[in-house]
């Protein structure tokens, strides 16, 4: 797990309620509130998507919802940005390939 | 179509858009706030650190305290606050055509229209830079302070103003570590006091030196450093590795201009803060006299100067629709530019304060 | 690079400043061995726009002025250490220092905001301005007080031969 669980200035880590995601058939846990980005990257997970021509990863680059760089597919909805869109109790996640399908 | 009136509009609620709305709302006028994130406050919740300036800018408080009083502020105000409600282009001069929730449109008829919506991270590109693990220093930064997660362990900061030192701090204070720090440039950019704290903490930095290229499988494992000559060209049979996780590009910020310039503002050059900004007068008019700017959009300084220009934008908006008295006005808009000139003092300010005379001498001849 | 020559005003390159890029500034004023305890020590040499350190100060020892871009000038005759500018500085650029605060040993508070913090009584490592070892200290006491604003300041003896050099420890 990457939680930063206490820290000098933000204090320990506040409790939160869990919020269940399956993210390419692997469920993982995240905090209630969060984005997906940031619950992905807690567990461990870094490539958010592969390319169209060259099947190349890409995760997070920008963190504020402009470059797309970490759009995945949520909930069959392909393109979704993940650092700007929080989790959701049961929400399925998918590494997106190419520019993705709605499903 | 679903419209609604409202006096000011204020777009972004980052540290020039809540400022601009407080002002305008304790100016008295009607004021609604916009921002396409779920939370209000925008980057101002990721700056754990304490401010520069003086009591007048709330300096010595982190930015995160003073955005819980912002929002406290604008509580207490009343401010009618939109969140997940994207601004999604301006029509007929104030006509703000806006989707909240990804699923309801609407068009809110204003008077005045204050653009707060800030600035986006520049990048640079070089073999490797599209792996998993190399990604805006803003955004690590978010996601450390923010969202209380490492996106790694080893960090390579690019770029050494004061948002590239910043930043390093907190990812050491976060428990990372942060294995080097290179700027092209032959000297650093940020406030010798921010590159001390991370100097003393064992971070080498290294000047006139870029990121070659990063390596690895899936993910970011190593980079390659290049000495850089008098020219910027690299020197070769300079470059070295080095183990990283993550490479941080902090080469600064590009004002985020395309509502301003959607809505028809015209435009001046400003290298010195991030380049085509919307020109402005001193009240942070725009060329549309309607529209008003403040913050990052209106060239890229720091959020103590969003905030001043933010309550200028907000002071200035309201008395233009016949708030407060001329008197009032005008003392209180003395205040303010003292307080954005304080800001621009100084050898790091003088640069910034000579660009923002020159967009606001542009602004007659754009009118 | 080590030598002191070669760090000659190269604040803006290695970023840290050097002891004699230090002594060429009036502002920066370290206390000698006539004082009794420890007072602030400021190392704040650029034109920034900045005075909390001023506002900070019960007892107005510290001047800035009008123009929040001068240099902070401290008065170490008026300080009384308590140490809320150096709490106060966005910088962190302010510490407490005493140079014969026991036999051989001199004196430091510095502001600190890492964790984990060192323990009272604890062996520590003291630092330079580069984060180089420099000698071990011994941790007198660790405060963290509302007023210092989740910056803790760690107060710390030491060899007094590395008086000067000595601004911080390394990190735990």
């Amino acid at each position: 797990m990457n939680r930063i669980v206490d820290h000098p200035i933000l204090g320990p880590l506040s409790e939160a309620e869990v919020v269940h995601i399956i993210v390419d058939g692997v469920p993982f846990t995240a905090r209630k509130g969060e984005m997906i980005a940031s619950a992905l990257i807690a567990n461990g997970k870094s490539t958010f998507r592969k390319t169209v021509k060259r099947n190349e990863p890409r995760g997070i680059y920008c963190g504020i919802g402009r470059c797309t760089d970490c759009v995945m597919t949520v909930n069959g909805i392909p393109n979704v940005r993940t650092c700007v869109t929080a989790v959701e109790e049961g929400m399925v996640i998918e590494t997106q390939m190419g520019s993705g399908e709605w499903q | 179509m679903n419209q609604i009136k409202r006096e000011i509009v204020v777009i972004g609620s980052g540290p020039a858009g809540l400022c601009a709305a407080i002002e305008a709302a304790r100016s008295g006028a009607q004021v609604l706030l916009i921002d396409e994130n779920a939370k209000p406050g925008g980057q101002l919740f990721k700056q754990i650190h304490k401010f520069f300036g003086s009591a007048d800018h709330r300096a010595g408080v982190r930015g995160l305290d003073i955005g819980e009083a912002l929002l406290k502020d604008a509580e207490e105000l009343k401010i009618e606050v939109w969140l997940n409600s994207e601004a999604c282009g301006i029509f007929d001069s104030t006509n703000v055509w806006v989707v909240r929730d990804k699923q309801h449109s609407i068009t809110v008829q204003a008077q005045r229209i204050i653009i707060a919506t800030g600035a986006v991270e520049n990048s640079i590109n070089f073999p490797g830079w599209t792996l998993p693990g190399v990604m805006g220093a803003g955004a690590a930064q978010t996601m450390i302070n923010v969202n209380r997660v490492l996106p790694g362990h080893r960090f390579l900061m690019v770029g050494s103003g004061n948002v590239g030192v910043i930043v390093s701090y907190q990812l050491l204070q976060a428990g990372a570590a942060v294995v080097a720090i290179v700027e092209a440039a032959p000297t650093l950019g940020g406030y010798g006091v921010h590159t001390a704290k991370v100097r003393r903490a064992g971070v080498p930095f290294y000047t006139s030196h870029t990121v070659k290229e990063a390596h690895g499988n899936g993910h970011v494992e190593r980079a390659t450093l290049v000495r850089l000559d008098e020219k910027w060209k690299e020197v070769a049979g300079s470059e070295f590795e080095v183990e990283v996780d993550t490479i941080c590009i902090a080469t600064g910020l590009t004002p985020a201009v395309e509502l301003a310039f959607g809505s028809g503002c015209m435009a001046v050059n400003s290298p010195a803060l991030g380049g085509l900004v919307p020109v402005h007068d001193e009240t942070m008019r725009s060329s549309n006299t309607a529209i008003y700017v403040a913050g990052d959009v209106s060239g890229v300084e720091e959020a103590s100067t969003a905030m001043e220009e933010g309550r200028i934008a907000g002071l200035c908006a309201a008395h233009s629709l016949g708030y407060l008295g001329q008197g009032a006005y005008e003392a209180r808009l003395g205040v303010l530019t003292r307080n954005v000139n304080a800001l621009r003092s100084g050898m790091f300010g003088q640069k910034r304060r000579e660009a923002k005379e020159y967009i606001v001498s542009s602004y007659g001849a754009h009118r | 690079m080590s030598s002191t020559e070669s760090r000659e005003k190269r604040l803006k390159v290695d970023g840290a400043v050097q002891i004699s890029e230090l002594h060429q500034t009036a502002e920066y004023i370290l206390p000698d061995e006539r004082f009794t305890k420890p007072v602030a020590v400021i190392e704040c040499i650029e034109s920034i726009p900045c005075n909390p350190c001023e506002t900070a100060c019960p007892v107005n020892a510290i001047v800035i002025g009008d123009d929040i871009t001068t240099l902070p000038k401290i008065d170490p005759t008026i300080c009384t250490g308590c140490a809320l500018c150096v709490a106060a500085c966005p910088g962190l650029a302010i510490y407490l220092k005493q140079q014969h605060w026991g036999p051989s040993l001199s004196y430091i508070a510095f502001p600190y905001e890492y964790l984990p913090l060192p323990q009272k009584g604890a062996e520590v490592t003291m630092a330079n301005r580069w984060g180089e070892a420099v000698c071990s200290g011994t941790v007198i006491k660790v405060i963290k007080s509302s007023r210092f604003d989740r910056t803790a300041i760690i107060h710390a003896s030491y060899d007094s031969a590395f008086y000067e050099e000595v601004v911080t420890m390394v990190r735990l």
